[in-house]
């Protein structure tokens, strides 16, 4: 590897994103971004999470037998997510309520279970732990920006803030309910993918199939 | 190089070996589940109290909402000193003074077998009923009962829904209705929250003149007439059979009916 670590951390962020580039972490994007607040202390709870899991797992990759490489990984990240689920229910109660399973559900979630897998069984643990952080801030980016939209447009509010009158509070704005409900989110997802991917066209994939001009015989 | 191994002591030795062998699978599963499991524990008991005083304040800031009283702003200790919790036995309908109301444990009374029964006839699907009850009474500046809040819980399509009713002093009309726990599902059963679902709740009456007990969550308008209906949430059947039952039969004369009585009567 023969990045630095400023670029392990900025990395993640926009050239090789886990949601926009590897479409990974997509069930959780769509259940915690019809609000700010919560896509906030999701982002922040899954980049805790995925840094430490990676660091933790690189520290005794030399040691993890290889047959049950992945369940020792998921146990050290399962550990990791009930302590930041407990952390929240102690001392973020209102919140905890809304993200109620899907702060459990970052167990399941790929990117930790796929950092840990490609990078911190590879790699010595601070750069893992960089690689986690970015990762999981990479995340975090694309649930925020998803975020801002659903919010929004379907609350008329950022952070809880009014910024659009709704028409049911005796302004002008109608909201657009399909926004608050999770299919939204894939419609905000697929358009962020197509703006990265103008905006940068190497993140394109290559066409599994072409259509060939053959000579005829 | 041999004489170098039987140098290490136990630990390097162990760290040394192949990852790969029986014996070290068997021993990194084991320690690891260890060592997590001990982390965890410590992390779960050391912030159970602060948990446990959050779920209380979440109980009574929904028995301020319930009962219309809750504004963000106020302390919710404070305003809840309003309230006046008394243990009720069901059965009879009148305070019983067996039991102190600050240390009564509902939870506790619910599965002790000398403290419930065993119900046979369970529509609201909760298995035993508990004896006791803590119930809320807020009074007004007179010291008259303006509402009683009564604790009511059923299972609904996924989850036990463990919520509160209240009712005003004539002991038939509803103030409002809320659950504060439930696994619904969102967006369907879990309008159950919804504000303006809760506020059809609002005027609604238990009991027709007669004293039968009519009120029902239903799609249309029942027979006895809209103020003993609330509708029932669309897409969700299974969650709004469940809330209909779990009123009704806390409702009735297996819960709260013989209060109710006592409250219209004024003997409470």
């Amino acid at each position: 590897m023969a990045q630095t670590r400023r670029e392990m951390l900025i990395d993640p962020l926009v050239d090789n994103n886990p949601i926009t580039l590897q479409v990974l972490g997509i069930c959780s994007a769509l259940a915690v971004t019809s609000s700010l607040k919560v896509a906030f202390v999701m982002a922040i709870a899954v980049t805790l999470v995925t840094g430490f899991s990676s660091m933790f797992i690189s520290m005794i990759r030399s040691q993890i037998p290889g047959s049950i490489r992945i369940i020792v990984q998921m146990v050290i990240i399962a550990s990791l997510v009930i302590i930041v689920d407990q952390i929240l229910k102690a001392y973020a109660f209102e919140i905890s309520k809304t993200l109620s399973v899907f702060v459990g559900l970052i167990i399941t979630n790929c990117i930790v279970m796929g950092r840990a897998e490609a990078f911190a069984m590879k790699n010595p643990p601070v750069a893992s732990f960089i690689d986690g952080v970015g990762n999981g801030l990479g995340y975090g980016l694309i649930l925020m920006l998803v975020g801002v939209v659903r919010e929004l447009f379907g609350s008329g509010s950022l952070f809880g803030v009014t910024i659009l009158q709704t028409v049911n509070n005796g302004g002008w704005y109608v909201p657009n309910g399909l926004l608050l409900l999770p299919p939204s989110a894939f419609f905000v997802i697929g358009l962020l993918i197509w703006a990265f991917r103008s905006w940068k066209p190497e993140q394109v994939e290559e066409r599994e199939y072409k259509i060939q001009i053959v000579e005829a015989h | 190089m041999s004489d170098e191994n039987q140098n290490l002591g136990p630990i390097r030795r162990f760290l040394a070996a192949p990852p790969d062998s029986v014996s070290k699978t068997v021993i990194v599963a084991g320690s690891l589940c260890l060592v997590a499991s001990m982390i965890v524990s410590a992390v779960s008991v050391s912030l159970r109290p602060i948990q446990e005083v959050n779920k209380l304040k979440d109980k009574q800031i929904n028995i301020l909402q319930v009962a219309g009283v809750y504004d963000p702003d106020t302390d919710v200790v404070a305003a809840f000193q309003a309230f006046e919790p008394q243990v009720l036995e069901l059965e009879t309908g009148a305070f019983s003074d067996q039991f102190d109301p600050a240390t009564f444990d509902d939870q506790a009374a619910a599965d002790d077998p000398a403290l419930s029964t065993a119900l046979e006839d369970d529509p609201a699907g909760i298995g035993r009923q508990a004896d006791y009850v803590t119930v809320y009474l807020l009074r007004d500046a007179a010291g008259e009962i303006d509402k009683v809040i009564l604790p009511i819980h059923g299972y609904g399509l996924w989850s036990t829904l463990y919520g509160f009713i209240a009712i005003e002093e004539n002991g038939n009309d509803i103030y409002g209705l809320q659950f504060y726990s439930h696994a619904e599902t969102p967006g369907l059963g879990a309008e159950v929250d919804n504000p303006r679902w809760k506020a059809l709740w609002n005027g609604k009456k238990l009991t027709d003149e007669s004293g039968e007990l009519q009120i029902t969550v239903s799609k249309s308008i029942p027979p006895a007439g809209a103020e003993y209906h609330v509708d029932a949430l669309a897409g969700a059947t299974l969650t709004s059979a469940g809330v209909d039952n779990l009123v009704r039969f806390w409702m009735s004369e297996e819960g709260y009916a013989p209060f109710l009585e006592n409250l219209k009567a004024g003997e409470i």
